[in-house]
């Protein structure tokens, strides 16, 4: 790797004051961007470690029922913590590579990278979560823009997460065979208001929500009611490990599980 | 009873010990004092010609001690190839030359253009980074069928085509085989990819060396399986040094599978460029380096047609199959698709004429060398798959189709230029049948079904060719080595024992094996016993370790130097009891005098050895003996294999239910050490079936060039294997009556897998004929679904 600077402040106003200079970069778990640099495909001037700051740390249940994890929880402190209050989030996190990169990787991480493969963004799109900035409120349907893209600018950095949560909700990932990140997954979420179905793995444009299949399940709530629905393989990502048509087919699949699943 | 010591038990493997708690000692634990780095630039497109490299800037870089180029390398050897291939015609191959660092053209992406000498790595890199390279991009040669056609672009600029060879083996008189073909009751043709494979041991490859300006020496370390078979290589083809001042030094290696057995530029490199820089070099291999500059293996294309009488025994059988040989010839490269393959595809069957066509074919990828198994897999697969074709086209059962057409009648001569020297096919496979309990299968059919699953059984065959030898045989064949080996046992004073064997340990467990058997011909502990390997300094000679033939060839050696020391310490018994050689007898460590009751110990007899006070005149003081073993023909180990799948007719996931092996290994010394080579080569053929794929695209570039692309089979993804070696027929040349089991599951298992999973795929009325490695889940679905 290149050489760089090295901050690892302990308040969210240090980190976003350190991560004002030029080509500075926030540090998360680093299973994602550590590589990178190994690889010298990105070359920062400064890495801003947010894993000391406290109050980016932990999940809690707020007032109104929902779930907020901090921006540099691990997949294995959500894994273990959400599982009382939001079940088919835990398991999902629990689900992500293997114990070293739980035990570090983050969920701020995981979304501002937005892999069109990884897993947490089918969930936060999937609950309708709203992402906490240092700056801002972000409604998940607002956040996500295409693969490796986000809203987020420059500099900001992603405090934490509020998932509302839903009446029943379930993850089904079907492993790529190699790198074990999403082949497909499918998270579908029902709440009071309406059922919501985030795709993730299978699009060119990263994770999207399956609006067809929302509103069969709006009306009915079973795996029967997505009979005879398919997704356009047209944007889908064909691949060595699967063809366009072949993770067209998965979304489908793995949907219905997932609604098998939340009965 | 099953033995505590000796040959036949299942003692532990003691290097284990060193190996699980990180105290091993490997090539990259090796620091010399002042030790530069190097890095290598490598190519990243697949085909071009270097008009120009500038290493200006890169020269007056921080740390810089040197930059080197192809042309620093002009009038030094290339890397050269180890066995010459005779093609159909009599001509010898097409033998391209192959530079340490790349010279006029880059071939593949990896090839390495230049490598920098620095302070440290992170310098060596960031030099490399400035120095500017003009190529200009070449149509990359890729498919193996396009480049055998005239006009296609050349990866050599002076050979006459892209063809290495064209070789054959077996009936010559096409004619013949045309016939045998149109007087065929039915005949089955399939046209199969053997998928090409990464290697990946867990630790990559390195090499360290330095050179001494006082003694004019030079020492390589590197991760190699065969450190003497480098330093020839090395010093007499392309550095041209004297042997004796050059040692190599193998220490505790992580893995090889084939791909560590060949002499690599990066070796020879560091060799020369520890003299020119006057320091010490090392290089690691990161693993993405490795992706692209290991031998990778297998890659053939063939078509395999089998064909049979009336009464469904096989009467003929024609292969002909494009086998990738990459970019440049890699060291034993062109013996694999051709003499490591034509001559198994007799398999275990007799089938009376056989005709096998290769054509080995230069393309702009990585070089193809052996692989764990190296040939055979290829070879079994073929048939293997073509059989199960054939039961499925004909209706009958695929077991009974192989029971009619075994080899019975030991030895057997082939008409592909082998003799089985001995074998009980039926045997095994009623092994098997048992062990697997064929006869429960419709029931947990019935079981998966009522899941919604599809189950499938894949049951086969192999043989396999090992110890590869004798020398005079192989020289015939174009092997520019002989495949000997040999082995010391130092006897030291006090009775124990050093054994300095040229077989190269790297994971198979020699340290273990190897004293059970000399402890057990003493009668003396197994602790007693301590085995030297892995440097050129310490041992005789050695060609190392492949083809599952350390302990068949080596350990013949080390049988036959423990003979000789036990000849010479009776001698020196005899003295001691006053009695007559003849009547001394060696058990339990105790010499004894044949109907008395005088005896004396092992280590009284070692100790007079070294402190000839009370000696017999004639004898010479000490007990070192040497032996070189020649063997007399190849091992030829075999088995049934059966694999019971799961498919999930949804997503086409297919999971490993069980997973059983019979096979015959001839005599064993440690069976639990042989359980664990039968599961690791299983374990290798599942990855090779389900899951592995070393893919380029069409420009040549690595698609699986890191472990999120290429996938490694893990625990979760193999059953627990079920595993006999009851069937026991023993070599009938070697002292310990041994054949080898170390590639045997990597060679037997990839068509039990894909026949299961085709068995399934035509269970309740489907049909799918046909479903090329890796059996991924999108390619079962793709099958299923037209
Ligand atoms: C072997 C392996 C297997 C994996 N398997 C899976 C899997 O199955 N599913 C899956 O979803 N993922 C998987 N991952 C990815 C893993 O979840 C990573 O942890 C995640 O993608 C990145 O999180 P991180 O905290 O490590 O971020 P880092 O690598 O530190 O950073 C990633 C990016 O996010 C930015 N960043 C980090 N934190 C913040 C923040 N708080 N606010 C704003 N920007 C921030 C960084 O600047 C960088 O651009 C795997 C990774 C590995 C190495």
């Amino acid at each position: 790797m290149y050489s760089f600077e090295f901050e690892k402040p302990s308040t969210i106003a240090d980190a976003v004051a350190a991560l004002g200079g030029e080509d500075a970069q926030a540090l998360g778990g680093g299973q994602t961007l550590i590589p990178t640099l190994k690889q010298r495909l990105a070359a920062p001037t400064k890495l801003v470690s947010v894993s000391g700051i406290a109050e980016m740390k932990g999940v809690c249940v707020e007032d109104d029922g929902s779930v907020a994890i901090g921006g540099a929880t691990t997949h294995a402190t959500v894994a273990r913590e959400a599982a009382g209050s939001y079940p088919a989030l835990a398991a999902l996190a629990g689900q992500i590579g293997d114990p070293a990169v739980r035990n570090r990787g983050t969920i701020g991480g995981s979304i501002a990278n937005n892999d069109p493969a990884a897993c947490y963004p089918a969930a936060v799109l999937g609950s309708g979560a709203t992402i906490v900035t240092n700056a801002r409120q972000i409604a998940a349907d607002d956040f996500f823009e295409g693969m490796f893209g986000t809203a987020l600018d420059e500099g900001e950095i992603i405090t934490s997460v509020r998932f509302p949560v839903p009446q029943a909700a379930s993850y089904q990932k079907f492993l790529q065979p190699a790198s074990r990140f999403a082949l497909v997954g499918a998270y579908v979420a029902r709440f009071a208001s309406g059922v919501r179905v985030a795709i993730t793995g299978a699009s060119e444009d990263g994770v999207f929500r399956w609006s067809e299949a929302e509103a069969a399940l709006d009306k009915e709530f079973r795996p029967d009611a997505l009979m005879g629905l398919k997704i356009n393989p047209m944007n889908m990502i064909g691949d060595l490990h699967g063809s366009k048509d072949y993770r067209a087919h998965l979304v489908s699949v793995m949907t219905k599980r997932a609604v098998e699943a939340c009965m | 009873m099953p033995k505590d010591s000796g040959i036949g038990a299942s003692s532990k493997r003691r290097e284990d010990v060193r190996f699980l708690t990180g105290a091993g000692n490997y090539t990259d634990d090796i620091n010399v004092h002042g030790q530069a780095y190097v890095h290598f630039l490598r190519s990243d497109i697949a085909h071009g010609r270097i008009n120009n490299i500038d290493t200006s800037a890169a020269e007056g870089m921080p740390g810089v001690v040197k930059v080197f180029t192809g042309k620093d390398f002009e009038g030094v050897g290339g890397m050269p190839c180890g066995w010459e291939v005779t093609d159909k015609h009599g001509a010898p191959m097409q033998e391209p030359p192959h530079p340490i660092l790349a010279q006029g053209k880059v071939r593949h992406v990896g090839d390495p253009i230049a490598a920098v000498v620095a302070d440290s790595l992170e310098q060596a890199r960031d030099a490399a980074e400035a120095i500017e390279v003009d190529i200009e991009e070449l149509t990359p040669v890729l498919d193996m069928k396009a480049a055998a056609q005239d006009g296609a672009t050349l990866v050599h600029d002076d050979l006459k085509n892209n063809i290495c060879y064209d070789w054959q083996l077996g009936e010559a008189d096409d004619a013949k085989v045309d016939e045998v073909f149109a007087n065929a009751a039915h005949v089955t043709t399939l046209d199969l990819i053997n998928n090409r494979l990464v290697a990946n041991p867990m630790e990559p490859r390195v090499a360290v060396a330095e050179y001494s300006r006082g003694t004019d020496e030079y020492t390589l370390y590197t991760t190699s399986q065969n450190p003497h078979v480098i330093r020839l290589l090395m010093c007499a083809f392309v550095l041209g040094l004297p042997e004796h001042k050059v040692r190599v030094v193998a220490p505790d290696v992580g893995g090889g599978f084939g791909t560590k057995i060949f002499h690599y530029a990066e070796e020879a490199f560091c060799t020369f460029a520890a003299k020119a820089c006057n320091r010490p070099v090392k290089w690691t291999a990161s693993r993405s380096e490795a992706f692209m500059s290991d031998a990778q293996g297998r890659d053939h294309v063939s078509t395999i047609e089998l064909a049979l009488d009336a009464d469904n025994n096989f009467v003929g059988l024609r292969t002909n199959t494009y086998a990738n040989l990459g970019a440049y010839l890699s060291t034993f490269s062109s013996s694999v698709p051709t003499w490591l393959h034509g001559t198994l595809m007799a398999g275990n069957y007799k089938t009376p004429v056989i005709q096998v066509n290769v054509k080995a074919m230069f393309t702009n990828t990585v070089p193809v060398d052996a692989y764990r198994g190296a040939g055979r897999p290829e070879a079994t697969f073929q048939l293997e798959r073509v059989i199960d074709k054939a039961a499925r086209e004909l209706g009958v059962d695929p077991i009974a189709l192989r029971r009619q057409n075994f080899i019975t009648q030991f030895p057997y001569d082939t008409p592909v230029a082998l003799t089985y020297d001995t074998g009980d096919y039926n045997g095994t496979m009623d092994k098997l049948e048992a062990a697997a309990d064929l006869a429960g299968f419709a029931a947990r059919r019935a079981e998966s079904e009522a899941k919604g699953k599809l189950r499938g059984l894949g049951v086969n065959c192999y043989i396999e060719a090992c110890g590869i030898a004798p020398s005079n045989i192989v020289g015939m064949l174009g092997a520019r080595a002989g495949l000997y080996d040999a082995a010391t046992v130092r006897v030291n004073a006090t009775g124990s024992i050093s054994v300095m064997v040229g077989a190269h340990s790297h994971g198979q467990g020699h340290e273990t094996a190897f004293p059970q058997v000399v402890a057990d011909m003493i009668g003396i502990d197994e602790s007693m016993v301590e085995i030297v390997h892995g440097d050129t300094s310490k041992i005789p000679f050695g060609m190392g370790t492949y083809g599952s033939r350390s302990l068949a060839v080596c350990g013949s050696a080390m049988v036959k130097a423990t003979e000789k020391v036990i000849d010479k310490a009776k001698k020196i018994a005899a003295h001691l009891l006053e009695a007559s050689e003849a009547d001394i007898e060696l058990k339990d460590g105790q010499f004894s005098v044949a109907g008395t009751d005088k005896s004396v110990a092992w280590g009284d007899v070692t100790l007079t050895a070294y402190v000839p006070h009370n000696f017999p005149l004639e004898v010479e003081p000490g007990l070192e003996e040497t032996a070189f073993y020649d063997p007399a023909n190849f091992t030829f180990p075999a088995g049934a294999y059966a694999c019971e799948v799961e498919v999930d007719p949804e997503t086409g996931q297919v999971s490993i239910e069980a997973f059983t092996a019979a096979d015959d290994f001839g005599n064993i010394v440690n069976p639990m050490i042989v359980d664990g080579q039968v599961h690791g080569g299983i374990g290798q053929g599942i990855g090779q079936a389900l899951l592995e794929n070393c893919a380029y695209d069409e420009n040549g570039q690595l698609l699986s060039a890191s472990f999120m692309d290429y996938a490694m089979p893990r625990a979760d993804d193999v059953p627990f294997y079920g595993v006999d070696h009851s069937s026991q027929t023993p070599c009938t040349h070697n002292p310990l009556g041994v054949k080898g089991c170390g590639e045997a599951g990597a060679i037997g298992s990839p068509p039990a897998v894909v026949n299961a999973v085709l068995d399934a795929l035509n269970s309740g009325g489907r049909a799918v004929d046909h479903i090329d490695m890796p059996v991924s889940p999108s390619r079962v679905w793709a099958a299923m679904n037209g």
